[in-house]
């Protein structure tokens, strides 16, 4: 039953973040990549200032698996990092924290790229 | 030899005949109301080749053999071919022509393409450079993504106001006058640029041109829509349409009924809902004239048209750096008679 | 043209039509949502395994980027897409996608000056300006420990 209510806080703060990402391709020209790099930041702003946090303990998924929960895994990265190395924290903190999921993306992106071919979509 | 009239046009007074043509298109153009006009309909887009850009140049090979071959012409009967593409370098003509071993003029003109290498071919023809000239043109979905938007597995949304890439080709070749259609003048455009940015709206973008030299066009020869049949541009699409008509009704030029769009023309907006505003790209305009407005012309269900395609010449770099995107419209008076004698005496 | 730039964008203002809002947030929310619970399941999925709290949110973004990344090359992704925009975009998926989507398309200018090089040529500046963050938060974390 908790799995069922966890999921529902999922679905709805999940799809929030994205409603809202719809709104700002349809209503403005920003473009996507402009979209992602601003959810990351405000992540990042939001993480630092210990507000994202609370809402990943709510939604769970629904907030770290938008890109804004990457955002806020970086800050919590380098929070950490400066806390435990000081000044070298600084460097090593946002991709230690990030490294599971770029490392991620780059080999299977790689994989992918390798086992499949490109095909017609006109 | 061709005559100046007005500022902008050029009479071309042997009329010189559009003496054969043909279209080639791949699936969505096979969906599309003009399926039956073309020559050729490919059900594998890639033509067999590994890369898109050669699936593109492949087109190119394609189109000027078959092209060739419905005329009954071997390649020594015709002295050059004006051909360009949209991808850098114009590609697809160099690499797609290489093998005919004929004189090749590259020409830029993004969509506009098919007009501006028609018109150059029948002024070569008519001022005794070339005995037979040829206009080709394409463009490829996959290829114009590629070099244009996103890598085609990229999950974006495309806006209404885009246009929808054809996969096509079209060549024509011009010759002496001998039967219909007839090449009777052409305008060149000037580059027009109201300002717009939006790379996802070309029609916009386009329209000004359009109007410009359609006024150029009416102003120069003292005509009006009224006499002509129909008059063709080439892909404004639903948006551009829209606003050619706009543009050119304060300036007491009324299109409504006597004017249509290639991009609109060549797919079903309603059924394909994908191509948003309609289609775009040098294979539009060119695979409209060449598989279907020529043959009117040549079966005299058309007496007069005229044809504008339009190009938008978007270079990503420069719009990137915040610069709006020109465009540019050239115009063919395409008829099923030569001009009358007492005209060009 | 007797009509100026500023006139002509309003003129194309009207004759643009606006994006079907109505029908693409509730999408966007709806397949965004799922995508987020798929995570919250394998959330749980992982804890049963026994992976701790701690590195259970990192397996569940690497899952996900492998389904992605799957979904991209068996060329589904974008079909979704297609209809979901933001709700595909937004999530870690998303990122994947625009990992993925550039690596497969320009794999026919070699593996290394077309798959690799171009692979971040999408999701780079989301590396770039995340990092750049995280950096001036450090920077501000050490600067208020010293004072």
């Amino acid at each position: 039953m908790t799995l069922f209510i966890d999921c529902v806080k999922a679905f709805l703060v999940g799809g929030c973040f994205c409603a809202i990402g719809q709104l700002f391709i349809d209503r403005t020209k920003l473009t996507p990549a402009r979209i992602l790099v601003a959810y990351v930041v405000i992540g990042v702003v939001l993480g630092a200032l210990g507000l994202y946090q609370p809402l990943v303990d709510f939604a769970g998924a629904g907030a770290s698996v938008p890109l804004c929960g990457f955002g806020n895994l970086l800050a919590q990265g380098v929070r950490r990092a400066v806390e435990e190395q000081g000044l070298l924290g600084i460097f090593t903190g946002g991709l230690t924290a990030a490294a599971g999921g770029v490392c991620a993306a780059v080999f299977f992106g790689l994989l992918g790229a390798l086992i499949f071919r490109p095909g017609d979509k006109s | 030899m061709a005559t100046r009239i007005g500022r902008y046009t050029l009479r071309l007074d042997t009329s010189p005949s559009v003496e054969c043509y043909a279209a080639i298109g791949a699936k969505k153009e096979a969906e599309g109301p003009l399926a039956a006009c073309f020559d050729q309909l490919m059900e594998d887009s890639t033509l067999g080749e590994q890369t898109w850009e050669k699936a593109e140049s492949r087109l190119q090979k394609e189109i000027v053999a078959l092209a060739l071959n419905k005329g009954g012409l071997s390649p020594e009967e015709i002295d050059c071919i004006f051909a360009g593409d949209l991808l850098n370098q114009c590609t697809s003509s160099s690499y797609g022509l290489r093998s005919f071993g004929l004189p090749l003029i590259g020409v830029y003109g993004a969509c506009s393409t098919m007009a501006e290498s028609l018109g150059l071919a029948g002024l070569f023809v008519e001022g005794g450079f070339a005995r037979r000239a040829m206009a080709v043109t394409s463009s490829h979905f996959c290829s114009a993504e590629k070099q244009f938007r996103f890598p085609l597995e990229y999950g974006g949304q495309r806006p209404p106001t885009s246009q929808w890439t054809v996969t096509g080709a079209g060549a024509a070749v011009a010759g002496p006058s001998g039967g219909p259609p007839y090449l009777r003048a052409v305008t060149f455009g000037r580059v027009q640029d109201m300002g717009i940015k939006d790379a996802n709206n070309m029609g916009a973008a386009m329209a000004p041109a359009a109007a410009d030299t359609l006024l150029r066009y009416f102003d120069d020869t003292r005509t009006a829509p009224e006499d002509y049949d129909m008059i063709f541009t080439g892909d404004l699409g639903q948006i551009g349409s829209d606003l050619l008509l706009q543009l050119t009704a304060p300036r007491g030029i009324d299109l409504a009924g006597k004017h249509t769009d290639c991009g609109l023309l060549i797919y079903d907006r309603k059924k394909q809902t994908e191509v948003g505003a309609g289609g775009s790209g040098c294979g539009c305009a060119a695979t409209v004239l060449c598989g279907y407005l020529l043959d009117q012309l040549r079966e005299g269900r058309f007496q007069e048209i005229l044809f504008m395609a339009t190009g938008a010449l978007m270079s990503p770099t420069i719009v990137q750096q915040g610069e709006s995107i020109p465009g540019v419209a050239h115009l063919l008076h395409l008829s099923a008679n030569p001009w009358p004698k007492e005209v060009v005496s | 043209m007797s009509m100026t730039p500023q006139e002509y964008q309003e003129l194309c203002n009207k004759a643009s039509p606006s994006s079907k809002s109505l029908v693409r947030i509730p999408t966007a929310f709806a397949v965004g949502g799922l995508i987020c619970v798929i995570g919250q399941l394998l959330l749980a999925f992982y804890g049963s395994l026994g992976v701790s709290e701690e590195q259970a949110p990192a397996w569940v973004s690497i899952t996900l980027i492998f389904l992605s990344a799957l979904l991209t090359g068996l060329r589904v992704y974008d079909n979704i897409a297609r209809y979901a925009g933001a709700g595909t975009l937004v999530p870690i998926t998303g990122f994947a996608n625009a990992v993925a989507s550039p690596a497969l398309e320009f794999k026919s200018e070699g593996l290394v000056l077309g798959l690799a090089a171009k692979m971040f040529v999408i999701a780079g500046p989301v590396i770039v300006y995340g990092l750049a963050a995280s950096v001036a938060y450090g920077l501000l974390l050490v600067l208020a420990s010293l004072l």
